[in-house]
């Protein structure tokens, strides 16, 4: 009697959990639809940068943070769905600097935008990434004497990242990061939808279904 | 009527003792909630008081198994560490103890989110609650235990 009242309850709470993460899973991404209709915004602002066709219909958002590895290493898949399906996708690219120190980067980031060299140097942090951290911590006075790599005007950096208009795009991508439960990164939304489970597969899925939806054969 | 008295009190530890084993259970798959499926990043505190709890599901599952009253004996100081961690991380959230000396960190891409359950009940308090009601089950199961 014992032993079956024990094996129940414990049955029970491990059902309960499982269709709860089920529940919270499937409820948190008919929200994110919901936004992704009405609050647009959330996702793409309009300072974002953006790479891709202006008609595309397929928005591939990423939350990033310069100084995250997995970042880094999805880097690529942006590219490859450009590439794959011109005109098709769009790749928007917001910041969620989580790591310690990763605003300041993003603040650099930010400020390479106005020399109009915002995804070389983006592409040369990624690579460079093992050189300007340590253990997950972002040694800015590295960062400097990499700037030059890609034709940077670094005293010009110094000046502009420190302009509040480009705090406040940091601001604004880091709430919105919060309003969407972007709390891992990088944090992938496919027209809104979230990339769940997280992997690059998925992803790849993801976006494919995507197309398929908005571009029917 | 001897042999009855005797198995109800035996019932009735036992019962004290499931329950106890019922809290720790829903605790640690409610902590795993929060971190695997809610994706909350658990700060330092947090992983300390997880050490307390975690244990207790095997210990008092043990001690159920055949019934042991001496369980309470084993499962007592970790439910007590693990009361005085959550009474320190619900004073720190609570802000009674200064925020600047707030231990927790950010871990590994982790923000600083705190969600508060029904507009109040944030996961401090929640361990708290746990942690309480725990070490009162398992103090009530020690003292009936003949020594």
């Amino acid at each position: 009697m014992k032993r079956t009242v024990f094996i129940a309850a414990a049955v029970a709470l491990i059902a309960a959990f499982f269709v709860g993460s089920h529940f919270y899973k499937s409820g948190r991404a008919e929200k994110l639809g919901f936004m992704a209709e009405d609050n647009a915004e959330t996702f793409v602002r309009p300072y974002s940068p953006t790479l891709g066709s202006e008609e595309a219909k397929v928005y591939l958002v990423k939350f990033s943070d310069p100084a995250c590895e997995t970042c880094a290493a999805f880097s690529t898949y942006g590219k490859q769905a450009l590439e794959a399906y011109p005109g098709k996708v769009k790749f928007v690219l917001r910041h969620a600097p989580f790591h310690k120190g990763s605003d300041g980067v993003v603040r650099i980031l930010e400020a390479s935008r106005r020399q109009d060299k915002f995804w070389e140097t983006l592409e040369m942090l990624y690579k460079r990434q093992k050189d300007w951290t340590q253990n997950h911590r972002v040694i800015l006075s590295r960062v400097w004497p990499l700037l030059p790599e890609v034709g940077l005007d670094v005293e010009r950096v110094r000046s502009d990242m420190n302009d509040p208009e480009i705090a406040r795009i940091v601001q604004q991508d880091l709430s919105d990061a919060r309003a969407l439960g972007v709390r891992r990164t990088p944090g992938f939304f496919v027209n809104g939808k979230p990339l769940e489970p997280f992997g690059a597969r998925p992803l790849v899925e993801l976006i494919q279904s995507e197309l398929r939806i908005q571009y029917p054969e | 009527m001897k042999n009855d008295g005797k198995t109800t009190a035996l019932d009735l530890d036992w019962l004290l003792c499931f329950c106890a084993w019922l809290i720790t259970f829903v605790s640690t798959l409610g902590s795993l909630f929060f971190s695997y499926v809610m994706e909350f990043a658990p700060c330092v505190l947090c992983w300390y008081q997880r050490i307390c709890l975690f244990p207790l599901v095997l210990i008092l599952a043990r001690g159920l198994f055949p019934f042991d009253p001496k369980a309470s004996k084993y499962a007592l100081p970790l439910a007590g560490v693990g009361w005085c961690l959550a009474a320190y991380h619900s004073l720190l959230y609570a802000e009674w103890i200064p925020a600047d000396m707030q231990p927790c960190t950010q871990g590994i891409s982790c923000t600083e989110v705190h969600i508060e359950l029904f507009g109040f009940l944030s996961i401090p308090y929640l361990s708290l609650i746990a942690f309480t009601l725990l070490s009162a089950i398992l103090i009530v199961l020690q003292r009936r235990t003949p020594v």
